[in-house]
């Protein structure tokens, strides 16, 4: 064990490396977004009364859990391109991200949606809201603010797979790094560094979404429980 | 002459399915050994000494706060300036192995907590000692909550695996790049590959849906 760590790429580097975590960020951030209203449309849609329309959801969730999101990439990066649809690295890094996304975003809403009591939607057509008015104002809300802590894993787990669009060139932190390391030969520091890198990602988006939840959830915070 | 399947031709599929081999090779090197870490890491994290249940939440913070193909390159390129020798299969096993511990233990933990306190107390009064008390009260109780979430995160573990190729393990996402390489066709052969992982991640999907709903009796 004679060997010395030399952190000292990060100097001439560092401008590279905060490039990759910039889109590191923006991927995650209009995947997550993204994702979420995908989600939201996809639980509403697999709660309706049309068997199409659910199983047609139903395909979706279940063809985007059961494969690597890896495979999803290529075939949206190198797949759809070989049929004439092409798109940059980091166009369909943000396309593939947002379809896998969205299958789980919808799989923890609907769940979130089936946990509210009947009572609650009776309650809303007895007010004579319309079908969608109780959607909006009753169902999605309370299925949202149920699943919230749920929602936020996924989406931390989402910003760590982040790194796999590194394998369709998109240049995000991980193809940052491994740029670096092939001109440095400093493997092992390089990616040290990008390991805590993302470690305070993740831990700054579980503060983040803690805030978001205080902030959006008051009955949440005040309770210190879901309804 | 065998006729080709799906505009792939045999040995294009013979190499397909030895990658596949690998893929549910590296699972379930992933899966036993992950299990067996993670479930010392489940009984760490609710250990009484401080020590050891903060090593282990240090343990499983670090591995869920950072992408499985970050460690998978820390191991591969990052290990051998220290002088090991690190194989991409090597590499591959024991990120996923440190990956699914980390995963499985925390799943575990929550299963162990989940079992009421009273029982955990009745067991003290029985005059049970701890691993008594942990073998026979609460890992049986334990087990029926833990079994869909286990083989829930088993589909993980499949599908992560993919993650290996970058390493240039040749498992089956790996044996898919070097088809395309061949044949340019790169939308029909992963979509092959996907529903080769489809046809080995649903099954345990299946599965871990009908375990929830019929071994979850005590919550209905």
């Amino acid at each position: 064990m004679d060997y010395s760590f030399d952190f000292s790429f990060l100097w001439d580097y560092w401008p590279m490396l905060a490039d990759g975590l910039w889109l590191t960020i923006q991927l995650s951030l209009m995947a997550t977004v993204a994702g979420f209203l995908l989600g939201i449309a996809c639980a509403v849609a697999s709660t309706s009364r049309s068997r199409i329309l659910r199983g047609l959801v139903g395909l979706y969730v279940e063809l985007i859990r059961n494969t690597p999101l890896l495979v999803q990439l290529f075939v949206v990066y190198f797949g759809l391109a070989s049929l004439g649809l092409k798109f940059s690295a980091t166009t369909s890094a943000v396309i593939g991200l947002t379809i896998n996304i969205g299958a789980y975003s919808s799989e923890i809403i609907r769940a979130g949606i089936e946990s509210i009591h009947k009572g609650q939607i009776e309650a809303g057509d007895c007010l004579a809201l319309s079908r969608w008015q109780v959607v909006a104002a009753i169902v999605l809300p309370t299925a949202i603010e149920k699943v919230y802590p749920a929602l936020a894993s996924q989406y931390v787990l989402l910003m760590l797979g982040t790194s796999i669009a590194s394998q369709i060139s998109a240049e995000e932190m991980t193809a940052a790094a491994s740029r670096i390391q092939s001109d440095t030969f400093r493997p092992f520091e390089v990616f040290l560094v990008i390991a805590a890198l993302y470690l305070l990602l993740s831990f700054g988006m579980r503060g983040l979404f803690w805030a978001v939840g205080q902030f959006a959830f008051v009955r949440r915070r005040k309770l210190g429980t879901t309804l | 002459m065998i006729p080709s399947l799906l505009g792939i031709s045999p040995a294009h599929w013979a190499a397909l399915l030895a990658g596949l081999k690998w893929t549910v090779f590296l699972s379930a090197v992933g899966f036993l050994a992950g299990g067996l870490v993670g479930f010392a890491v489940a009984l760490s994290r609710i250990s009484d000494s401080l020590i050891i249940r903060g090593l282990a939440a240090v343990y499983v913070n670090l591995i869920q706060g950072t992408p499985l193909l970050v460690l998978m390159f820390v191991l591969y390129f990052g290990l051998p300036v220290f002088g090991f020798d690190m194989p991409p299969l090597a590499a591959a096993c024991i990120a996923m192995t440190l990956f699914s511990a980390a995963y499985l233990g925390e799943i575990w933990r929550g299963c162990l907590q989940s079992v009421p306190r009273t029982q955990w107390e009745a067991a003290d009064c029985l005059a049970l000692a701890r691993w008594e008390r942990m073998l026979l009260v609460i890992l049986p109780q334990a087990l029926r909550i833990a079994v869909p979430p286990t083989v829930g995160f088993m589909v993980q573990i499949v599908k992560n695996t993919s993650v290996a190729s970058v390493i240039g393990m040749a498992e089956m996402t790996y044996i898919g790049k070097l088809i395309n390489n061949a044949t340019f066709q790169p939308f029909r052969i992963y979509l092959i590959i996907a529903g080769l992982y489809f046809l080995l991640c649903y099954p345990l999907s299946w599965l871990s849906r009908r375990l929830e709903r019929k071994l979850n009796v005590a919550h209905r």
